[in-house]
């Protein structure tokens, strides 16, 4: 494409059935504890 | 839902129910704010400043992102099951291990260490009924989380290390895996700490403000000294021998340093690579919490510290903010985007008491007092307002366009400034879109320099 460059594309709307594992790091346990970011989690599957 | 915004040469366009993130010419970036007019009206509205070509052009590509689900798509997930029953499982720990603390944060939200309560330090029983707890609670969750925290920490070292061990029992009986944080203001720690630390310890949390002047100002020893000529040397001893575990040295800024992106450009400076800094979490009468009017300057903090850290990309001199950290490729699922940091429902605090609260910043008020590990009380139906209070479910978050980067926002400041686990702290909120825009620009200059 010429005018619009896609930097990352959503995958958000994928098959809820794969998804929501848990296994991930509860975000406050990482380094905030006061201000709640989770974009920023990975993701452990 | 889309979201524009530019940074420098860069026009972004966040598709929000996708998760997309695009960076666009001026042409498409103009078409896109008024993409709900018909098409002959946008290219009359641009056809001065652009050829029509170019604009029926544009206008293509935006049509392919959309058939594509990568523009304007539609949310269609809410109302499913799996948001709606999430099984209420708890997978996470805010162990306090001492409720006293050797220092006094003017700002500390645990009144000193001892959250309003007695200065206790929590016996070895208590901490291994908390691990039997959790892992009892896990159901098929494999890798649980357990920060040991304070107060301070180091001050119950006994128990701490006591702790990691009979965690290795439950890790073995039970087929999990414990991840243990610590998070220690550092005034105690020594070589024989750090080598434990480093070896079992999966993340730590290393309490520094920033610059010596800021740190001392609010992190003083009991007898009103600064404690930051103490702790640097010990934290910079601690993470040259971390080698590639987490780490993160982290600080508060509050109302007298609106300039804190200078305390996080010192603390890089003093060679932390993973770096954060977080607003204080206040009462709305406490002259150091932020104020509305206060925005303007941090927004402006927060904008120099990612032109920093842009500058400094692909050299030595680089490093991480924990909140301008956003993963393009292998970020967290929706669920987990909806669900957030999980107090009060996969994520629990436990007192030197055995007492259960959603989370640390809760401890102390009777009314969010959960039950006690010792007594084999727990109140389920307080933790449904926890469960609940995902972002889908509240108001002001419907349509607002970081909604999956910060999931709602934190819980105790939505109660402390609303009384409603359901209204978030609106400042907050400004300064979490801000912080998102910026991991965003940072995050594509990175593909641009190709150290993503």
């Amino acid at each position: 494409m010429k005018h619009i460059q896609t930097l990352t594309a959503g995958n958000l709307k994928e098959d809820l059935s794969k998804i929501g594992c848990g296994e991930c790091q509860t975000s406050c346990q990482s380094a905030c504890k006061t201000s709640c970011t989770v974009a920023n989690q990975e993701c452990e599957r | 839902m889309i979201h524009q915004f530019k940074r420098g040469d860069w026009h972004f366009v966040l598709d929000v129910n996708s998760g997309a993130v695009h960076s666009v010419d001026a042409i498409a970036y103009a078409l896109l704010e008024y993409w709900s007019e018909p098409k002959e009206a946008l290219i009359a509205r641009f056809k001065a400043t652009y050829t029509e070509s170019d604009l029926l052009e544009a206008i293509g590509e935006i049509e392919t992102l959309i058939s594509e689900g990568q523009l304007f798509t539609e949310n269609t997930y809410v109302s499913s099951d799996k948001f709606l029953h999430r099984a209420p499982v708890i997978k996470a720990l805010c162990l306090h291990v001492a409720h006293d603390c050797n220092i006094r944060c003017e700002y500390c939200f645990a009144a000193q260490g001892n959250f309003e309560g007695e200065r206790l330090l929590m016996p070895l029983e208590v901490g291994k009924r908390a691990l039997d707890f959790v892992v009892s609670r896990s159901g098929n969750r494999r890798q649980l989380e357990v920060d040991l925290f304070g107060g301070e920490p180091l001050m119950n070292w006994d128990v701490c290390k006591a702790l990691v061990d009979y965690g290795k029992e439950l890790e073995a009986q039970h087929n999990k895996v414990i991840r243990f944080t610590l998070t220690t203001n550092g005034t105690l720690l020594d070589d024989e700490k750090i080598e434990y630390i480093n070896e079992h310890f999966h993340n730590v949390v290393l309490s520094i403000d920033g610059r010596k002047t800021v740190n001392d100002q609010m992190r003083p020893t009991i007898n009103g000294k600064g404690t930051y000529d103490v702790i640097v040397p010990k934290f910079q001893k601690l993470v040259d021998s971390r080698g590639k575990k987490s780490y993160y040295v982290r600080g508060t800024f509050t109302r007298y340093n609106m300039d804190f992106d200078q305390d996080v450009i010192h603390m890089a400076d003093l060679g932390f690579k993973e770096t954060s800094v977080e607003p204080v979490v206040g009462d709305p009468n406490d002259p150091y919490t932020i104020r509305e009017e206060d925005l303007p300057q941090i927004f402006e903090a927060y904008d120099r510290l990612s032109r920093e850290m842009v500058s400094r990309l692909g050299t030595e001199k680089a490093f991480r903010f924990f909140h301008f950290t956003v993963d393009f490729n292998q970020g967290p699922c929706l669920i987990k985007r909806v669900s957030g940091c999980g107090a009060g429902s996969e994520y629990l605090a436990i007192t030197p008491e055995g007492d259960i609260y959603p989370c640390h910043q809760f401890v102390g008020n009777e009314a969010f007092k959960i039950g006690n590990i010792l007594e084999g009380t727990f109140n389920g139906d307080l933790t449904t307002d926890f469960h609940e209070a995902h972002v889908e479910n509240k108001t002001a978050c419907q349509n607002c366009w970081a909604k999956y980067y910060c999931s709602g926002g934190c819980h105790a400041n939505a109660h402390n400034f609303n009384q409603n686990l359901f209204e978030p702290y609106a400042i907050g909120c400004e300064m979490e879109k801000k912080r998102i825009e910026n991991a965003i620009y940072l995050q594509a200059e990175r593909i641009v320099k190709g150290n993503a």
